[in-house]
């Protein structure tokens, strides 16, 4: 009983949360990866693409609770995500066609590239402080929990509940659904190998007849979907401050990174990795300990590795020790 | 001279706005601006000895400027005597461990063969260490962060002049440079990019949660000033008297004794504020020229044409007999402490130290823009750079403001759009920072003062 117990508190505290987190970092390091191996940058905008999708969803989640749209026990922000890709997409082609495609075409550096990004980063930042402002928003509504701690207690008689939050499973279940769509349409499709194979060599890819604007486009549109989606997914589980999104960015690095730039599996994992490394190791071990040691070993610090605060620490720590010791990533990186 | 046209031209507009602040909204503002524009200027210049000279992208300007932040604090504050006889001995034993754990990993890495035993052994010192430190130095920070947590919590500093800080800053900055140059400085320059980021926000993210070291966000307020105080010079009567010979015309226009006495008064009072400026404005403005001097003579040194021919070749280099590593992480190194001075200097100004206010946008990509603005590899071009871009930085709000009011001016006070853009005035930074940065890099790539190569 204990034991059940003992991985019930893991579970509540530590895994779910973790692979929900995960799932947001997941979708935002695949866009940061396939930016960098299709359009080849570093994209330091990243976050604040994110969060400006986000703020379609939220402002039309207050307009459709204006006019009494609602999704049932679902959040609406659900049902707003179709207009906020569009939005996102748009925005991000117009900044494609205004700043991007002139320095590609030129065929600059990445560093100015990733330069160039900085500039988006600081343009959108604006423009989300002006259209929705830096304070924080909650757009979750419908059912809050799936499971509750007390329900779970009487239907089971243990003394530990398992709490599932709406949105978590929200995140698990949507991301699956993208991330399987995507890797299909990556595999599977005509259009996701020419964009593999631009990626692995554009040479060869122009002379073997792909349309590098389609190519671009293409990407852009992705990139646009996973954006929004990670971003609204993200906000839905915490809250939609604009500044987060911009410190979210630094994780999603490291996950990208981590899995191997370029690599939209490896990115996928290094989300994973990156999230689970960061909960598993602020995580307060002590009442998990109580059950499965016996009375006379209980331990009476907390058990905790390291602090709460240091939890972004540990992501990039994770990431500086795989750039000395494997800078292509954990799994073998540059290639889609 | 007239190779020097340009920069003259840029540099008078620069003044003349700043002046005209002074006229438009007040002396002190305007000092204020100029004395952070300095302290920029000097980090510019830091970061254009590394992007500029080398072409070595540092995104973790952040880290330094907070470590030369912390320099000030742990330099100047007088110590603590209750902590440190609380916990000083732990921790000191801490700083010994660690000291040991990186020599003995040190002579592992120079003697035994790479094998599996070395990498064991070296993970085995790292975990044995940190138990050992997690072990003595627990009780010890609870102890220490106990002792009157409102006013010190913390060890306090060595209790030496406050100028002294500004070379510890940059010290503790270039040896941070050491350790992440001899880390990342391999990787190509986006991953660089990212990785300096990632590791000033360890840096800083260090900073913030030890609050045994420097008090955490707790802050820590009334640093040593190298100036004197306001207050003091309200009461000085050399200081009186000046300010009453300075404004006799005005004083003269009074009609009444105690009238003359009020205004009198109030002079006092802002030209107190404006001396202590203008202080550190001398301070700031000695600091910016010896850099000057020095980075522009070695800038057209042989060194520097190494340099150069390192940014532009490194394969070319390296065949002519050049130790690229060795220059890279020298100059990364030397970049890096300028950049921390210029953060001792920064909380130097402020009289305060707030870990909570280091922040990437502000403290790494504002710099940034700052360097591709002003002119690669020019130095007059970084410093300009740093005027500028503070400039607009600062006086974003205003101008923003002005032209929301010229646009909006037929719509009535109560619409609500009015009233939306009136209130993210602030925001506009951003917005002018941003496109700032976009059209010089699409139209003059090269920055406002081009790098100018003199030949011999």
């Amino acid at each position: 009983m204990d034991l059940i117990n003992a991985i019930l508190v893991l579970l509540n505290y530590t895994i779910i949360p973790a692979l929900t987190y995960g799932s947001q970092l997941a979708l935002g390091a695949i866009f940061v990866t396939l930016i960098y191996g299709i359009l080849r940058f570093a994209n330091f905008a990243t976050g604040d693409m994110m969060s400006f999708g986000t703020m379609f969803a939220v402002l039309l989640t207050y307009y459709f609770q204006s006019i009494g749209i609602n999704f049932g026990f679902l959040p609406t922000a659900l049902l707003t995500i179709p207009f906020a890709i569009f939005m996102m997409i748009l925005y991000m082609l117009l900044i494609d066609q205004t700043v991007f495609k002139y320095y590609r075409i030129k065929k600059s550096p990445p560093v100015q590239l990733a330069m160039v990004s900085v500039g988006v980063m600081f343009v959108t930042q604006a423009l989300i402080r002006i259209i929705i402002g830096p304070t924080d928003r909650r757009f979750l509504d419908g059912e809050k929990f799936i499971l509750k701690a007390t329900e779970f207690k009487e239907m089971t008689g243990l003394s530990e509940g398992l709490t599932i939050k709406s949105t978590q499973m929200i995140t698990i279940v949507v991301t699956i659904i993208v991330v399987a769509i995507m890797f299909w349409f990556l595999n599977k499709t005509k259009t996701g190998t020419s964009m593999r194979a631009y990626s692995d060599n554009e040479d060869l890819a122009l002379l073997s007849g792909i349309d590098p604007k389609k190519v671009v486009l293409i990407t852009w549109i992705i990139a646009g979907i996973l954006a929004t989606i990670g971003g609204i997914l993200y906000g839905l589980d915490k809250s939609y401050r604009p500044f987060v999104y911009f410190n979210n960015m630094l994780p999603i690095f490291a996950a990208a990174i981590v899995g191997g730039i370029g690599n939209p599996y490896g990115a996928f994992l290094g989300g994973y990795v990156i999230a689970f490394a960061e909960i598993f190791l602020t995580y307060a071990y002590k009442r998990f300990l109580v059950y499965i040691l016996p009375e006379s070993l209980e331990p009476n610090s907390l058990m905790q590795l390291l602090s709460t605060d240091y939890k972004f620490a540990i992501s990039f720590s994770i990431l500086v020790i795989v750039l000395i010791f494997r800078p292509s990533g954990i799994f073998e990186g540059k290639r889609i | 001279m007239r190779n020097y046209l340009n920069i003259i031209v840029a540099y008078s507009i620069m003044m003349l706005l700043i002046i005209l602040v002074g006229i438009f909204q007040s002396w002190s503002i305007a000092l204020t601006i100029f004395n952070y524009c300095m302290i920029s200027a000097v980090m510019t210049l830091g970061a254009n000895i590394q992007w500029g000279y080398a072409g070595l992208i540092n995104f973790g300007v952040m880290g330094y400027t907070a470590l030369g932040g912390l320099a000030v604090v742990l330099v100047s504050v007088a110590p603590v005597p209750e902590a440190w006889s609380v916990g000083g001995v732990n921790m000191m034993t801490c700083l010994g461990i660690i000291i040991i754990m990186i020599f003995s990993t040190r002579y592992i890495l120079k003697n035994i063969q790479k094998s599996k035993k070395k990498n064991y052994l070296i993970a085995g010192i790292i975990i044995v260490g940190l138990i050992l430190i997690k072990i003595i130095a627990g009780p010890a920070i609870e102890q220490i962060e106990a002792v009157d947590p409102a006013k010190t919590g913390f060890l306090g500093g060595l209790g030496l002049p406050v100028l002294f800080s500004w070379i510890v800053g940059g010290l503790f900055a270039a040896g941070l440079a050491f350790i992440v140059g001899k880390v990342a400085l391999g990787l190509r320059a986006d991953y660089l990019a990212i990785a300096t980021l990632l590791i000033a926000e360890i840096v800083v993210s260090i900073i913030k949660h030890e609050d045994w070291l420097a008090r955490g966000v707790k802050n820590v307020i009334g640093l040593k000033r190298p100036a004197p105080y306001e207050i003091d010079l309200q009461t000085s009567p050399w200081f009186i008297n000046l300010v009453e010979k300075f404004h006799s015309a005005k004083l003269d226009l009074a009609n009444s004794l105690s009238e003359r006495q009020d205004i009198l008064n109030q002079l006092v009072i802002d030209a107190s504020s404006v001396y202590v400026k203008l202080c550190f404005a001398g301070m700031f403005l000695i600091v910016v020229i010896i850099l000057l001097i020095i980075t522009q003579k070695a800038l057209y040194s042989p060194w520097g044409r190494m340099m150069r021919a390192i940014r532009d070749n490194e394969e070319a280099a390296s065949a002519m007999g050049k130790n690229v590593v060795k220059q890279h992480l020298f100059i990364f190194i030397l970049g890096s402490a300028i950049v921390g001075i210029a953060g001792a200097m920064m909380v130097t100004n402020d009289g305060l130290f707030t870990p909570g206010s280091y922040r990437p946008m502000r403290y790494t990509f504002v710099i940034w823009v700052m360097v591709i603005v002003g002119g690669t590899g020019n130095n007059f071009g970084a410093i300009l750079g740093g005027f500028v871009v503070w400039f607009l930085w600062v006086e974003a709000a205003p101008i923003a403001l002005f032209f929301i009011n010229l646009f909006t001016a037929h719509l009535p006070e109560t619409n609500d759009i009015k009233i939306h853009l009136i209130n993210s005035a602030p925001y506009f930074r951003f917005l002018l920072v941003g496109i700032g940065l976009l059209l010089i890099m699409r139209f003059r790539p090269q920055g406002i003062i081009p790098e100018k190569i003199i030949k011999q």
